[in-house]
């Protein structure tokens, strides 16, 4: 009795973390859209993990059921054995080469994400300044130099150029922050007293949202924000509407 | 009148089976408060900003018993701050360290038995600080149990960073001085107090576990142990370890120095225990004992080189991801040796179904679970996403919760006829086992789906981001299940109360198990055992080649004088 309900236990264990992948994949419980230009890499490394855990973790649980099943209807004794070289030296190796694959696989995807430093070195096109509990954006102005008068300053919401390299120089106010956008694959946390840079690209237009991923304090949890990702011309736009904005005194009339 | 004086000097013992025993009870009421700052957690997850039941009185009277924001940082806090420094820890190496390693090898006490007094009773000044804090203006700690300067050291950067804060670093520094008298005095007393014939190779896997955990502890505790004192420094004496002089990121590399080894702690000594349970359940010797024993000593070797991958995205330097990504990759391998090897154990045996056996079998199966969910987290593209995720929650949750106390609670149905002379009820055991297990995957499985879908950990609203709005019906369900899981332990407090007041007495021996604490009688007597034991073999002789009863005892039979 005891060995019926305990394997199916086992057996129910297997089916619901199976089934519970299965079902999520690809909907809103799964990985958002990809956004960015690495993010389809991260999915398939992502993917082909998966892959490897779910045979590692089905073969494991098959044997364990089997062992559970055969050895509680045993009734003569079990053969004292002490282990098995051939079979160490099995288990040992075949999951070290595939802890080896992945360490190899994962590196491109790695060295993309965290950009090169001739890509970094670049101007930055935007400057995040993290403050509890929001995101304060700064870009350069027309003089192309930070913490000048014209200085194109917003608050919750990042306006960036799709389908090319954007670098962002990233500060914080007071505490760690970190700047996750989960459509981008990308995380970044902001530590005081240093100027963080990431980059991503965009292939596409679109609205994502920017979520504080460090814990900031009471306020943490509201801490959203949106990356408005437009095109060229768009973005050329926009920076002049928000040039107006900041400097129009509100009694001419305007153009 | 000398029932009480008994009484009262039992409370002072130094007999390591009265301190060990002082950590269990010590712990397991630590978990239950630990388990009740998660449900009101869950709560909140579930139903933000309505009116909690029961708890909420206690915890938001003040506020219409309607959670606060800052008081939800203050409860995941000392969650995690209580459920890792005063239960788990505690637990494995406080409580059945300290009662089993002096049985196990054969030795009479621990090497230093006052130290190891002061090693419970200085734990308790640290439960009072880590609690005082609830009592606080600004309210308990408030900046996560990792603490990260600057929003714990600048007294202005969250409201638990006041008193609180001070308190929590009393509390870590009482339990870092806890911990680490135990550890010494376990690595002491292995290596020094063995019964005659007991070789390194011959103790049994529940020691060697305890043995490196303790030697972890004494190489990586140290360093936590300081860091908590600068970090007192900075708030207290105006310092600048972790600001403008030094940098955010030495608090973190030497948090996680000793906080990443504290995760080892926290299951090996668990590893050891399913090992033997297994073991003896099955009928069957522990299948590769060497390369389990190298496993565990691989597992504390490499152990303390992996604490930068919680630094993955924190901007230190990719190169040093690398090097971290590596030495992570490395140590899933013993893992995965050791996992194999429990299936060896059980392959072949003759299973006694019992509530042990089932708890050890739901360790080895969860553990998987947990173990293969970190691969994703040493692949450092993929962690990027998945850090500070809910994924991050199931996975450390499968090993500490559906790992190590599922060990926990192994190791209690195993070693509570030794320590008590009574046996638990086999049936309250059973349910309690099935309904734990079924609810703390029902509890935990889904995490890694919200997880994938982005939600972060540590937010009090996660509808405040409309990306997370359709895990609302997930979390609602999670919490139910948590909930359940909760109330379901009732089982486990009856099993306890019956069995201590009319178990079935248990004879020193119920399991017919071969290691040595099972020729003392139960429960054992002061100096443990009634004679000189000299060990004759390894700790697992089980099955068809193991004499007339299908095992053989550890120790020297006595020798019979009168026929």
């Amino acid at each position: 009795m005891t060995r019926v309900w305990a394997s199916g236990l086992f057996v129910a264990l297997l089916v619901a973390v199976v089934w519970s992948f299965v079902a999520a994949y690809d909907t809103e419980l799964w990985l958002p859209q990809q956004a960015s230009s690495f993010a389809g890499e991260v999915d398939a490394l992502f993917n082909s993990i998966l892959l490897a855990l779910t045979v590692a973790f089905v073969a494991v649980m098959a044997i364990l059921i089997l062992a559970v099943w055969r050895g509680a209807a045993r009734t003569e004794r079990a053969r004292t054995s002490h282990g098995d070289v051939r079979l160490e030296l099995l288990w040992t190796l075949v999951p070290a080469a595939v802890l080896v694959w992945i360490a190899v696989a994962q590196g491109p995807t790695w060295r993309a994400m965290k950009g090169d430093a001739a890509l970094l070195d670049r101007p930055a096109l935007a400057r995040v300044e993290a403050a509890q509990f929001d995101w304060r954006f700064r870009y350069p102005g027309a003089d192309g130099v930070y913490d000048t008068a014209d200085d194109l300053l917003c608050v919750h919401e990042l306006v960036v150029p799709a389908g090319e390299p954007v670098v962002l120089a990233m500060r914080t106010r007071d505490v760690i922050h970190s700047f996750f956008v989960p459509d981008f694959r990308l995380k970044q946390d902001i530590l005081p007293g240093r100027d963080t840079k990431l980059w991503f690209q965009a292939p596409a237009s679109g609205l994502h949202e920017l979520v504080c991923a460090e814990l900031c304090g009471w306020g943490h949890y509201k801490m959203a924000g949106v990356v408005r990702v437009v095109a060229r011309e768009d973005y050329a736009a926009h920076l002049a509407e928000l040039a107006l904005r900041l400097t129009h005194n509100g009694t001419e009339e305007r153009p | 009148m000398s029932r009480l004086r008994q009484g009262w000097s039992h409370v002072w013992s130094l007999d390591h089976k009265t301190i060990g025993v002082q950590f269990l009870i010590s712990s397991l009421v630590m978990l239950l408060l630990g388990g009740l700052l998660a449900m009101a957690v869950r709560w909140q997850l579930a139903w933000p900003w309505t009116e909690m039941p029961i708890v909420g009185r206690a915890l938001f009277g003040d506020h219409g018993r309607v959670m606060s924001p800052e008081g939800y940082t203050a409860l995941f806090t000392m969650h995690g701050t209580v459920m890792i420094f005063f239960v788990v820890i505690p637990l494995l190496t406080g409580a059945f360290g300290n009662y089993l390693i002096p049985l196990m090898i054969g030795a009479r006490d621990m090497a230093f038995p006052r130290l190891n007094a002061f090693s419970f009773w200085i734990m308790v000044p640290g439960i009072a600080c880590a609690l005082a804090g609830f009592a606080l203006e600004g309210g308990a700690a408030a900046a996560g149990w990792t603490a990260y300067p600057p929003l714990s050291t600048v007294l202005g950067a969250a409201p638990g960073s006041g008193a609180g804060q001070t308190l929590w670093l009393w509390a870590l520094f009482f339990s870092g001085l806890s911990s680490l008298s135990g550890a010494i005095n376990y690595v002491v007393t292995i290596v020094t107090m063995r019964a005659p014939g007991m070789s390194l190779m011959r103790m049994p896997l529940t020691v060697w576990g305890l043995f490196v955990a303790a030697a972890l502890q004494c190489m990586a505790l140290p360093v936590l142990t300081a860091a908590t004192v600068l970090q007192y420094s900075d708030r207290a004496l105006g310092t600048g370890f972790y600001s403008d002089a030094g940098t955010p990121l030495l608090w973190q590399h030497l948090f996680w120095f000793y906080s990443h080894p504290a995760v080892y702690v926290m299951v090996v000594p668990a590893m050891g225990m399913v090992s033997d349970i297994l073991s003896v359940h099955s009928r069957k010797p522990v299948f590769g004992y060497k390369p389990m024993v190298w496993a565990m000593v691989a597992i504390t070797g490499l152990g303390v080189l992996v604490w930068g991958h919680h630094m993955f995205v924190s901007g230190m330097s990719p190169i040093a991801g690398t090097g971290f990504m590596l030495s992570t990759i490395l140590i899933a391998l013993p893992s995965a040796v050791k996992t194999f090897n429990w299936l060896g154990t059980v392959w072949g045996g003759r299973l006694r179904l019992n509530a042990a056996l089932l708890y050890a079998l739901g360790f080895v199966s969860m553990f998987v679970i947990g173990g293969l969910s970190g691969i994703w987290m040493a692949a450092t593209p993929v962690d990027v996403y998945m850090h500070d995720t809910y994924v991050v929650v199931a996975h450390f949750h499968y090993i500490v919760f559906g790992g190590t106390l599922f060990g926990v609670f192994a190791a209690l149905h195993h070693w509570f006829p030794k320590i008590t002379g009574k046996r638990l009820d086999e049936r309250l055991g059973k349910i309690h086992f099935v309904g734990t297990f079924v609810l703390t995957n029902a509890v935990f499985l889904p995490m890694h789906q919200a997880g994938f879908a982005g939600m972060v950990r540590r937010i009090a609203d996660p509808y405040a981001y409309k990306a997370f709005e359709p895990l609302r019906e997930l979390n609602v369900y999670i919490t139910i299940a948590a909930l359940c899981l909760f109330a379901w332990q009732i089982f486990f407090v009856i099993n306890l109360i019956k069995s201590l007041w009319g178990g079935a007495p248990a004879g020193s021996n119920p399991w017919e198990a071969a290691s040595l604490e099972w020729e003392a009688s139960s429960p054992p007597p002061h100096d443990n055992f009634d004679r000189d034991v000299v060990v004759v073999r390894g700790p697992y002789e089980y099955g068809d080649a193991a004499g007339e009863k299908d095992w053989l005892p550890q120790a020297q039979p006595l020798e019979r004088s009168t026929p």
